[in-house]
């Protein structure tokens, strides 16, 4: 096998090293009955060039993402990678490492987790962040365990503009524990009822949970909600899916949300079917003890010299086993790295820059979709790169239509929210330029 | 050792100490479309204070500089127990980067994502002859997330007979996510002390079934590296008294292509394929946690689940008793590619391979160092051995002190001070990925620290002499978290 290193004949003497004549005799202590008498079955050995061949042919199956023009978002988006970013993360220091449990020699993992927390507190405008969750979705069933910690209490309040998946996630995560999660309709708009969310929050509230922008595209009353919250004695979550828009709206802790956490994808993550992608959580902090998830922070060593240390880990399951505020042990460290290579490489201005251009192409898109006759914006209100737009007819077929075409047009809301058919969910970021837009309004006025 | 010789290495700032305003490292696309009207201020803010502004070569600079402060396992061995730091072989690397599968956007429609569904079903496929398991979820982003996962399925187990049941067991020898995991699950962990052999005291746990036990947490072979021999009757014993039993796959390396969990009795299992299917472990994650489960358990797997469709695959959410989801989307695509990649390099002969060699390997660290370290079970060993530090106490030398040597031969440590079971332990997984030659040099490196602890314990007591960076004062580090960079951090401009 080519990456074994040692050959038949190097085998045989360590074989012979141990005191032993057959390999078998290796798992003599596994009971005879348990021990596997034939061949696992399983295709024959591929060599490289064959098994390239054959992944080659197999992402073939899947959509030309170069021959298409994409416009979904819907938690998961499509953003121009520099090429800095997959060449850094390639190098085997950073890849073929583990966990920094020896932090004398992983002084570059710890000092890019640093930097990763940093650059996630300067864009939520918190205090903490840990150095990353799985995803998003996980990283609300996280962040709603932590608030039932923090106020001793169990019911959540979540505006329904939430991603699905994420309450789907999070009700897997702390339905059994006795948490009630009570989603609140939105207002006609789109944006979550201050009205109606007043009224559910009580005594019994650990969280409100709102997310900026929404589901549905729309941006949220930040400080209105954060005011509510508070007056209940609950916390405010917010849940960020598209973190581009984070270089253009305010950060929600200057608007004063307790807990930002969310997906960071949109950093320097392809979007590979869905993961890995990159969980995030940043906490103000009063709420640091309660933080899951691992955490870097600045030490010395005996001569004076600055260096990283994983820290605080007494909140952590390798110390607290059943007491833990998580069960987690990885984070998600290669996107995180990917993420502060992203970031650092945009910077102050790009991503400014790259906040307003998804902006504008969105608008953009906006002005010229709710032309088509019979087609409408169903939610009036502020969005940022993403917003609903309602067909006059069904929009599956018409989304069907279009993707023979190679063009995504979104996602049919109906997936999620069975009455909301003729509703489609389209997403612009800045690789889809002017003429693509206008591919997508002529297809779709045909189409209709 | 003439440490003192030695200068001390450059270090490299941080970020945010070598930003200077107005220089960029990317440009956004040309405008082709004109501004639209700016945004009402009350959502918008200003600039984001105090982040890094650098042209793209200083980026990276600056972080192939920090790389070089790393160690990962292209540049030695990594022998850490229990993590498997076994060899990313590169063209994992490559396949997962076709376009056609990173570009891929896990909302598609799913006839627009034929190739993905096909790697997961054969992956699936792949995985469930491998463990002896009836189906698998490729939900869960991590082996700690399987475990929740599993044990959630546990607990709906239960529940559809009448009741969730209290009590989840768990060795002394165990992972701790495996507590934390089941605390997430509602239930109370009671510990099953280990025997002299390093296995679960049959008559203890025998003592203690009964119907308010939901399920035994076995990682198998354990986390002493040894195999748990009454597999066979532990089962019996859960299953009598109606209780099931997770097996943590943890270390499932130590006999792929040999022996199958699901044989041996196993009802729930999660496998890590950033161990034995040598998905990368990019310095903490992402790593990957597939779940198996016997047939009885299949109706409580996440969703959504591929399955055959006419022509191909389809996404199916119709599992009324489904646990529900754990991560968002389908898990951790990235790293399935990988694995489905290497399982097809290996193929049944090379998985098997792969198990013998690593067991040798282990055995062979373990002959070389018995007598020079303490062996503190004498059970056989399967993937990794483990030594503890006393036969250097009487020096008042310890394990920490012997970890932080090995880097000045330029090793990475074996995993310290866990199992807890042992006082002082230190874990050492070679896996298959070690040549004669690297092994002897590292044996080679432990018998002259146990050497050094003789006659000099104080290089070792100051140890590492050669890093970046010495022992670093954790102590005082959590005393007082300094979490993120301020500019008060940065140092002072000089005259």
């Amino acid at each position: 096998m080519r990456y074994i290193p040692s050959c038949p004949e190097e085998r045989r003497r360590l074989l012979r090293a141990v005191g032993l004549e057959r390999s078998e005799q290796l798992f003599d202590s596994i009971p005879a009955e348990f021990r596997l008498k034939r061949p696992l079955n399983l295709p024959d050995p591929m060599a490289e060039a064959d098994l390239v061949a054959h992944l080659r042919d197999l992402s073939r199956k899947n959509l030309d993402p170069h021959g298409s023009a994409v416009f979904l978002g819907a938690g998961a988006y499509r953003h121009f990678i520099p090429a800095v970013v997959d060449h850094l993360i390639s190098r085997s220091e950073f890849y073929s490492s583990y966990t920094p449990y020896q932090p004398e020699f992983s002084q570059g993992t710890l000092q890019a987790i640093f930097e990763f927390q940093t650059m996630i507190c300067q864009l939520t405008s918190m205090d903490v962040s840990n150095a990353s969750l799985y995803d998003g979705a996980s990283a609300l069933g996280e962040g709603i365990l932590l608030a039932c910690r923090a106020r001793r209490r169990k019911k959540i309040v979540a505006a329904d503009s939430i991603h699905p998946e994420y309450l789907k996630v999070a009700s897997t995560l702390t339905s059994h524990l006795g948490i009630r999660i009570e989603t609140v309709p939105s207002d006609a708009g789109g944006a979550a009822d201050s009205g109606r969310i007043a009224r559910s929050l009580d005594a019994e509230t650990a969280a409100l949970v709102i997310q900026q922008p929404n589901f549905l595209g729309r941006l949220e009353e930040v400080e209105a909600m954060a005011e509510a919250a508070h007056r209940a004695g609950a916390l405010l979550i917010v849940v960020i899916n598209e973190a581009v828009s984070l270089g253009l709206l305010k950060g929600p802790g200057s608007q004063g949300a307790d807990v930002v956490l969310g997906e960071a994808q949109s950093f320097g993550v392809p979007l590979s079917y869905g993961g890995p992608y990159l969980g995030f959580m940043a906490v103000n902090s009063a709420c640091l003890r309660e933080l899951p998830g691992r955490l870097v922070g600045q030490a010395r060593d005996s001569m004076g010299r600055t260096g990283y240390v994983l820290t605080l880990a007494t909140r952590e399951q390798h110390i607290r086993r059943e007491k833990a505020t998580s069960n987690i042990c990885t984070n998600e460290g290669l996107c995180m790295l990917a993420a502060s290579i992203f970031l650092a490489t945009l910077g102050k201005q790009g991503m400014r820059e790259l906040a307003e251009q998804n902006r504008n192409r969105a608008e953009y898109a906006r002005s010229k979709l709710e032309r088509i006759p019979g087609c409408r914006i169903p939610l009036a209100g502020p969005t940022f790169n993403e917003f609903v737009l309602e067909l006059p007819a069904a929009a599956k077929p018409v989304h069907q239509t279009l993707l023979r075409e190679g063009i995504v047009a979104g996602l049919p809301l109906s997936d999620y929210f069975p009455d909301r058919k003729k509703d489609l969910l389209l997403a612009f970021t800045e690789v889809n330029g002017r003429s693509e837009i206008d591919r997508l309004t002529r297809s779709l006025e045909a189409a209709l | 050792m003439s440490v003192d010789r030695i200068p001390p290495k450059p270090r490299e700032g941080l970020l945010f100490d070598q930003s200077v305003p107005g220089k960029r490292g990317s440009e956004v696309p040309a405008a082709d479309i004109p501004d639209a009207p700016p945004l009402d201020r009350r959502f918008t803010r200003r600039e984001i204070d105090g982040f890094p502004e650098l042209s793209e070569r200083e980026v990276a600079r600056h972080f192939t500089r920090i790389s070089r402060l790393n160690y990962g396992n292209d540049q030695g061995f990594y022998p850490l127990g229990s993590c498997t730091m076994k060899y990313n072989p590169k063209v994992n690397e490559k396949v997962a980067r076709l376009d056609g599968f990173a570009e891929i956007h896990p909302l598609l429609p799913t006839e627009a994502v034929q190739g993905s569904l096909q790697v997961m079903a054969e992956l699936e496929r792949f995985l469930c002859e491998i463990a002896g398991m009836d189906a698998f979820t490729l939900q869960p982003a991590a082996g700690a997330q399987g475990e929740l996962t599993g044990i959630r399925m546990v607990r709906a187990h239960h529940e559809s007979r009448g009741h969730p049941r209290q009590v989840v067991l768990i060795p002394d020898s165990a992972h701790g996510t495996n507590p934390a995991s089941a605390h997430l699950c509602g239930y109370r962990v009671e510990e099953i002390a280990s025997d002299a052999r390093g296995c679960v005291d049959l008559a203890a746990l025998r003592a203690r079934m009964s119907d308010d036990v939901a399920v035994l947490m076995l990682t198998n072979p354990n986390t002493l590296g040894v195999f748990e021999t009454d597999i066979g009757e532990i089962c019996r014993v859960l299953h009598e008294g109606g209780g099931l039993v997770y097996l943590d796959g943890a270390n499932l390396n130590a006999f792929v292509g040999v022996a199958r969990p699901g044989d041996m009795g196993a009802d729930v299992m999660h496998v890590n394929l950033h161990k034995t299917f040598s998905t990368p472990h990019g310095g903490g994650g992402p790593g990957s946690g597939p779940v198996g489960v016997k047939e009885p358990l299949t109706r409580f797997l996440p969703m959504p689940r591929v399955v055959r469709a006419d022509k191909g695959y389809r996404l199916s959410s119709e599992f009324p008793d489904s646990i529900g989801k754990v991560h968002s989307f389908h898990g951790n695509f990235g790293m399935l590619i990988r694995a489905y990649a290497y399982i097809l390099a290996n193929g049944a002969a090379g998985l098997r391979e792969i198990a013998e060699t690593a067991v040798l390997n282990a055995n062979y660290i373990r002959k070389r160092l018995e007598g020079t370290y303490h062996l503190p079970y004498a059970s056989p060993t399967l993937h990794e051995v483990i030594f503890s530090d006393r036969n250097l106490e009487k020096y008042g030398v310890r394990t920490l002190d012997v970890a932080k040597r090995l880097m000045d031969y330029g090793f990475h440590p074996p995993t310290i001070y866990f199992p807890l079971v042992v006082k002082g332990a230190l874990m050492i997984e070679p896996t298959e990925s070690e040549g004669i030659e690297e092994m002897d040099a590292f044996i080679d490196a432990m018998i002259r620290i146990a050497r050094e602890a003789e006659e000099d314990p104080e290089v070792l007591h100051a140890a590492p002499h050669t890093t970046p960076v010495g022992r670093l004062d954790e102590a005082a580090a959590a005393r007082r978290p300094v979490l993120r960079w301020t500019p008060e951090l940065s140092p002072k401009p000089g005259p």
